[in-house]
């Protein structure tokens, strides 16, 4: 059919904005989706993301700004109108139906004859690797099998784009991993345009082309997965996408982002980083600092000086839990196999970095 | 050592058969003295009284008079089963959906009447349908009719009440199904591309089917046994079984010829139960469903 093809996948949305009440569920996000892409909107829960999804399925109307899918002004169309997909976060399967009438539903409903609705129904159930389940009823699957059921659903009327509202969160963890490559593979494999929705970072990470960070409803940060861990533009961000050190202090001049600075920590000593964003001259600092960033020294060596409260060994690599000479708390982590020295607890040490690892933000008030 | 297995379990799972026997005894014994042993006598005196005979069976489905208040009972039944049904579905839907204080007055509303007497019930419409009754009043007023109509002991009048008398046990199994079906099955319906109808037509209807069966066969049985309202609204003209019985008991003392009555209602009723036994979910008006 080639709907995945130029324009027909892509979706942008203009200055989205949903209030309840005084609160702004959704403000003035603005974010394009090419054809093809795989996006995560990711955030904690009341950020904004399930609304953001759910004015693009249709289920809920925008105060302001415009959802436009393959170029078309979708804002104000019944989502039955929209030809998207959506895998649910709970099972949504149809009880009373069996697995392939569930998939030929929405076949069904556009009018498909009978003979093409069981043959597409079967090719979809192939794609998703139940090609034996077409007989049962859903709630004779498993979990993870009824959400691959689900997809096959989502797929079989070849939508132009499908959207998912955190589909795995209610799998367990080995399933979820497996589940999470196999949806990738399977965007792949059928080209389509894919938004999903979730909170877990690590699913944002491995399964998105790009990802949408939002807090309080306002978009944070969109970019590559590498480029969110690496550089992150907000404190929120920093925080949010892995695990960060964060030191406080001042700045005394005002800096441009990616401009080298030398931060004045609360309890003495300085810190060499980059402005992640404009920064104010004598306003508040956080700087971000990834434990696997932190080189541990011996005493003598130049950086930070600090002691070792704590060593937690996890196999593949031991978390140093530090204490600064100015009362910072700090996490290091050395990883096994490389020849590194691991210091025990008590033991002082010199903290060093490259002040490009060093992110500095304007401290939220 | 041996343990003997404690002869209750308070807040366990399971009790023996002779203790849940034990529990039941007193509901079971009252059932047993008032209906089935009353039953049974009546049963007995249409088979053997005067001698053994099916004389009294052949009266009622031989006399015209007797077979038009069978057949009417039967076409009031069905008519009272489709207008509790338009009725109840609306409001079940309504209260599927919502909750909190709306919810509450609409279970109220469902629920109230069914613990007022049905006899106040059907003396009210007597009074809003009676000659000089408020509808009439209504209309005249209204310059719809020049006349009082005739309201009361009509067909549709009964009709009419008994569908508000049995409204609730239609209601409350239809909003047990629809409660069951999740929001997000509707909205799944309409993404994949239905329509209002479609959804209806193939997700909502089918799911909500048991509830229905299960409220229509309760309104139907019912109704066939009605007494009160019917008696009341109806009058001689529009006469159902159960005042035929009434009749037959009090005035004409033919109690083998009740008792046939009774048994002809008695089987029917048993066979349509057991026609639709998988659609009878009692746990529908338990609330567990």
């Amino acid at each position: 059919m080639g709907l995945q093809d130029g324009v027909q996948g892509r979706v942008e949305l203009r200055g989205l904005v949903k209030r309840y009440g005084p609160l702004y569920a959704v403000d003035h996000v603005s974010l394009e989706v090419s054809s093809g892409e795989f996006l995560a909107l990711l955030g904690p829960s009341g950020s904004g993301k399930t609304t953001i999804l759910m004015s693009i399925a249709g289920f809920e109307y925008p105060d302001e700004g415009q959802v436009l899918i393959g170029g078309e002004d979708v804002t104000w169309s019944p989502p039955n109108k929209r030809n998207l997909g959506m895998v649910f976060q709970k099972y949504t399967l149809f009880p009373h139906m069996s697995v392939l009438e569930n998939i030929a539903f929405p076949l069904k409903m556009r009018g498909v004859g009978r003979a093409e609705r069981e043959e597409r129904a079967r090719a979809a159930l192939h794609t998703v690797r139940l090609g034996q389940m077409g007989e049962r009823r859903p709630a004779q699957l498993s979990g993870g099998q009824q959400q691959r059921v689900a997809i096959a659903r989502a797929i079989v009327y070849q939508p132009r784009v499908l959207l998912m509202d955190e589909p795995l969160s209610a799998l367990d963890k080995n399933l979820r991993e497996e589940m999470q490559i196999e949806i990738k593979h399977l965007q792949r494999e059928i080209g389509i345009t894919v938004i999903f929705v979730t909170h877990d970072q690590t699913e944002a990470l491995t399964m998105a082309d790009r990802v949408a960070v939002l807090d309080q409803g306002r978009l944070q940060q969109l970019g590559a997965p590498r480029a969110l861990y690496e550089a992150p533009e907000t404190g929120f961000v920093a925080g949010f996408i892995g695990e960060t050190n964060f030191c406080e202090g001042t700045l005394h001049a005002a800096a441009m982002p990616g401009e080298a600075v030398s931060v004045a920590l609360d309890g003495g000593g300085r810190m060499q980083a980059v402005a992640a964003q404009a920064l104010p001259a004598g306003g508040r600092i956080r700087v971000a600092l990834r434990p696997e960033r932190l080189r541990v020294g011996p005493v003598g060596a130049e950086g930070m000086a600090a002691r070792v409260s704590e060593a937690i060994y996890a196999g593949n690599a031991t978390t140093l839990l530090l204490e600064g000479e100015g009362g910072q708390s700090l996490r290091a982590r050395i990883p096994a196999g490389a020849g590194l020295h691991e210091p025990r607890e008590g033991e002082p040490v010199r903290l060093s970095w490259q002040p490009a690892d060093a992110r500095a933000f304007v401290a939220a008030s | 050592m041996s343990r003997r297995p404690p002869r209750f379990l308070l807040g366990g799972r399971n009790y023996s058969p002779a203790a849940s026997l034990l529990l039941a005894a007193p509901f079971l014994l009252l059932i047993a003295v008032v209906f089935l042993l009353p039953l049974a006598t009546l049963l007995h005196e249409s088979l053997f009284v005067p001698a053994p005979t099916v004389e009294h069976y052949a009266r009622a489905f031989g006399e015209p008079v007797y077979l038009r208040v069978m057949l009417r009972t039967l076409r009031v039944a069905v008519l009272v089963t489709v207008a509790a049904l338009i009725l109840a579905w609306p409001l079940a839907w309504v209260m599927s959906r919502s909750r909190g204080l709306g919810l509450a007055l609409l279970a109220a509303a469902v629920l109230l009447p069914l613990w007022t007497s049905v006899l106040v019930r059907t003396y009210a419409w007597m009074v809003l349908l009676q000659r000089n009754g408020v509808l009439n009043q209504l209309l005249q007023e209204a310059g719809v009719i020049d006349a009082p109509m005739r309201l009361l002991y009509t067909e549709g009048a009964v009709v009419l009440a008994m569908a508000h008398v049995l409204l609730p046990f239609m209601v409350l199994p239809i909003y047990s199904a629809l409660k069951g079906i999740p929001e997000d099955y509707v909205r799944a319906a309409q993404m994949l591309g239905a329509s209002a109808w479609g959804s209806f037509r193939e997700v909502i209807w089918p799911l909500a089917l048991p509830g229905v069966t299960s409220g229509c066969l309760m309104v139907f049985l019912l109704a066939l046994g009605f007494f009160v309202t019917p008696a009341l609204i109806g009058g001689p003209q529009q006469m159902m079984i159960a005042t035929l019985v009434s009749q037959q008991v009090r005035e004409m003392l033919d109690w083998p010829f009740a008792g046939a009555l009774v048994g002809i209602l008695l089987i029917f009723v048993l066979a349509l139960t057991l026609v639709f036994k998988r659609a009878v979910r009692l746990d529908r008006f338990v609330g567990s469903a």
